[in-house]
């Protein structure tokens, strides 16, 4: 049979970066074919040059054994590739039909032809088990939903081949499950599946093949049984990972932060926090497990000053954290931050840098105040010094103050973040999700890092969905199910299953 | 190396001058549509606006004007806020430097007339911003809805307030009595008789002054770094502990407080009364300025001067050339406002090509 894709020598530049170097595998056609690699590897290069997005400055590019020179999406799709791409592409307030029929409308009345669709979807949804209503609004589906919808406008399309993006990045371990089972059925119909993930876990668990990309070249292509977690992760980053970091032996000291009948209720009436209480001491770290949207991003945003409250009692170092009396979170950070409370936002770019600032910039964002002199000015001569201390510190590359944070990689733009919240010396450090989006060789940085804090006696409140950082990082596991606690539990005691329950909402008992 | 964004010298002064260049064509076509030759017309503009002593004086101070419209605008543009409503402020501004005149000028000495002057166009200018900035910083209310509502409600609660308390007994001319001598500004021809007769007066100097002191605030300061960290990015900036909404009321007050300053030079400087709808569109000018000029300092200042020779050049060649009306001006600004605002990455990406044929070859 031919290869499904077949890349040879393909190599692609972009001024001096050479993004993919003479790249050369195959895809077999009805196969499960895992992509991985850290950040930059290529990955999504390569991907988008099979998808029309980019040209290749040199090689070929085979589809089912014919040459082909792929330059627009279009000419991807009509050859039979489709893409889910990790940030969804749909309209939100169209139904599910409508996503499907933008761009394919058939012709300029549209009534007649979304009978055919509807019908046509309606049973794409029963073979394939996709249990999505073509007339359902996509804003009111779920993320695992609204990923179903992708592959349904994929597969109407007749994609043969489907990308698939990062596609359990936002997903529930169950949601996981179910889209496994929809990948598994699409091999059974001779499609053919590329899975471009970090988590090796899932590759071990659903390819047949695997093709390791390294500073863009292919450092490995390996039938998945005859492959280990610990050998993929050595090819990903081209040197043995410790599995289990080095740490001080567990004795947390005082409380530091008491958290009591925590409640947040938004504008339309719907409870994000019910009832959250826990403490946190000295030298610990307490992991939040959930599913995203279960209510942690809304406890980080009010412990660490950026949203109010509804209800409840916060104690920081024995003093009640000052939410009472207003009306909005306006310039409250500023106050925690002056109490000694350290923040690691889950959403990088949207909160914890200005992309267009310099890093030099950066590392004082939040701490301008503490850089002034008397004058309101700022000392840059102090500035730079401190910033250039920092990059060496925590090893952010590129070491140049002057460049544009929004052009570092995710993972150096998370150094920097992580090393002004530390530089600060903070008593309590709030941190989200910190190595979302953040390669394996900087996850043991920053993990590290925490790791350090932590025996310094530093208290640290970590919201992590990745249930492996958990287990790395946690002295305790705190879960969280529709904004309620539904279960505490030592890192002795960690047990994915029933992690994974109490995150589904199984109220402890 | 092929870089993907164009390096700063090319949007600071190549982009600019693009669109400058562009803006000039399309005027350059109009005028010879109206059968008069370009190239004799920009001759005529140039040297009335800045070869002329005289003529370059009067660029300078009408600049003088535009330079603290355009800082008005600048400085709410930094902060994520357009400022539509630099006019109405300035108008208002005015007021309050009637005010002040007209009960001081006969008791204090210059010296103190003229910051006292100051202080109420500030003052009234502020006022007047305060509005549009509480309802955008609390309410939601869109800040370019609502300065440019008030420029009408302004320019209306002005004439009332002329016709009805400010012409003297007697007068038709709707505006207010004389000043005294006492609050003429100083005049720079005194020092430098070379200038010819002139209205260019120290207000040049403060705003050269104020110029600086943006650029520090803006780029030196905390606060301007909060300014421009709420411009760019109000999660992050509520995050590093910013009060968007009193930075942004902030914002609007120093930007209405700049505004007014510029009824300083328009009436302290020239007319020496308070005249119905003294600033002629300087604060509309001052959106072109702050865009144009990238909300630098120095940008600011060259756009200042720019628009101020445009006006002056643009005077003298209705005089010299009977087919060109003096509306010619207004026509170019528009152009202008419409190369260097609203299509201002126009020429990027062909910029950004040759910039990378240059380095291949």
């Amino acid at each position: 049979m031919q290869p499904a894709v077949e890349f040879r020598k393909i190599s692609k530049a972009f001024g001096a970066v050479q993004a993919n170097a003479d790249v050369s595998f195959t895809i077999n056609q009805g196969a499960i074919h895992g992509v991985i690699g850290e950040n930059g590897a290529g990955k999504s290069t390569l991907m988008s040059i099979l998808y029309g997005y980019y040209r290749a400055d040199s090689g070929q590019l085979l589809i089912g054994g014919q040459e082909r020179a792929i330059r627009t999406s279009h000419e991807a799709i009509a050859l039979g590739i489709g893409m889910v791409h990790q940030h969804f592409m749909l309209v939100e307030n169209m139904t599910v039909l409508d996503n499907v029929m933008l761009g394919s409308e058939g012709g300029f009345k549209l009534a007649a032809h979304r009978k055919q669709v509807e019908a046509k979807l309606r049973e794409i949804c029963t073979r394939y088990r996709l249990d999505v209503d073509p007339l359902a609004f996509v804003h009111d589906l779920s993320v695992g939903a609204q990923q179903r919808v992708e592959i349904l406008k994929q597969i109407y399309r007749s994609a043969n081949i489907l990308i698939l993006d990062e596609p359990t990045a936002v997903l529930t371990a169950q949601e996981t499950a179910s889209l496994f089972e929809i990948l598994r059925l699409f091999k059974e119909q001779g499609k053919t599946i590329i899975l471009i993930t970090h988590k090796l876990g899932e590759i071990m668990e659903i390819t047949d093949q695997v093709t390791v990309m390294r500073s863009g070249r292919v450092v490995g292509a390996v039938d998945t049984v005859s492959t280990s977690k610990e050998q993929l992760a050595n090819m990903m980053v081209g040197r043995p990972i410790q599995s289990e970091l080095p740490r001080a032996p567990f004795k947390p000291g005082a409380p530091v932060l008491q958290v009591q009948n925590l409640n947040l209720v938004d504008a339309q009436g719907v409870k994000l926090l019910d009832d959250v209480g826990f403490t946190l001491r000295a030298g610990e770290i307490v992991a939040i497990a959930g599913v995203s949207g279960n209510g942690q991003s809304q406890l980080m945003e009010i412990l660490s000053g950026m949203r109010l409250p509804t209800s409840g009692r916060v104690d920081f170092l024995g003093r009640q954290l000052p939410y009472a009396g207003r009306a909005h979170a306006d310039g409250l950070p500023a106050t925690f931050r002056k109490l000694g409370i350290g923040h690691v936002p889950e959403d990088r770019l949207r909160d914890g840098v200005i992309k267009d600032f310099s890093v030099m910039q950066n590392t004082v964002f939040g701490y301008q105040d503490r850089v002034r002199n008397r004058w309101g000015l700022f000392d840059f001569n102090a500035i730079a010094k401190r910033c250039s201390h920092l990059l060496e510190a925590f090893d952010v590359r590129p070491q140049n103050p002057d460049l544009r944070i929004g052009l570092l990689s995710g993972g150096n733009q998370q150094k920097v973040v992580i090393a002004r919240e530390v530089s600060a010396q903070p008593k309590l450090m709030l941190v989200g999700q910190p190595t979302r989006g953040v390669d394996i060789g900087t996850i043991e940085a920053i993990h590290t890092q925490l790791l350090r804090l932590r025996d310094e006696g530093v208290a640290i409140l970590l919201v992590s969905v990745e249930l492996e950082e958990v287990r790395a990082l946690a002295d305790r596991i705190v879960v969280m199910s529709g904004g309620r606690i539904t279960g505490e539990l030592n890192i002795e005691e960690f047990d994915t299953t029933r992690i994974g329950l109490l995150m589904g909402g199984m109220h402890k008992s | 190396m092929k870089k993907t964004e164009l390096p700063r010298w090319a949007t600071a002064f190549v982009l600019p001058l693009l669109n400058l260049v562009s803006a000039l064509l399309v005027a350059a076509l109009a005028i010879h549509l109206l059968g008069e030759s370009p190239l004799e017309s920009l001759a005529i503009l140039i040297n009335s606006a800045i070869i002329n002593p005289e003529g370059l004086s009067y660029t300078l101070f009408y600049a003088s004007t535009f330079i603290f419209t355009g800082l008005a605008v600048s400085i709410a543009m930094k902060g994520g806020l357009f400022n539509i409503g630099a006019e109405g402020q300035m108008y208002v501004g005015g007021l309050g430097l009637t005010v002040a005149l007209l009960t001081l000028d006969h008791t204090l000495p210059a010296w103190l007339l003229v910051p006292a002057a100051m202080v109420g166009s500030a003052l009234f200018g502020a006022a007047w911003a305060f509005l549009p900035g509480y309802l955008q910083a609390r309410r939601g209310s869109h800040v370019v809805v609502t300065t440019i509502m008030f420029n009408f409600i302004a320019a209306d609660m002005m004439n009332f307030i002329i016709v009805k308390y400010l012409i003297p007994e007697g007068q038709q001319n709707p505006a207010s009595r004389v000043f005294s001598d006492a609050a003429a500004l100083p005049q720079l021809n005194t020092w430098f008789p070379v200038l010819g007769d002139t209205p260019l007066n120290i207000s040049f100097l403060i705003a050269i002054a104020a110029l600086v002191i943006y650029g520090v605030m803006v780029w030196r300061s905390s606060w301007g770094y909060q300014l421009r960290a709420t411009g760019l990015n109000q999660h992050a900036a509520h995050y590093a502990g910013v009060s968007i909404s009193r930075m942004v009321i902030v914002a609007m007050l120093v930007s209405g407080a700049l505004a007014g300053l510029a009824a300083v030079n328009s009436v302290m400087g020239s007319t020496h009364y308070l005249s119905l709808n003294f600033p002629a569109g300087a604060g509309f000018v001052g959106i072109a300025i702050a865009l144009m000029g990238r909300q630098h300092p120095v940008g600011i200042f060259l756009s200042s001067v720019l628009f101020g020779a445009l006006i002056q050049g643009g005077f003298d060649l209705s005089l010299e050339k009977p087919n060109i009306p003096q509306e010619t001006f207004i026509f170019i600004q528009g152009l202008i406002i419409l190369f260097c605002g609203a299509m201002e990455h126009f020429y990027g990406p062909a910029v950004l090509k040759l910039i990378n044929l240059g380095r291949k070859g």
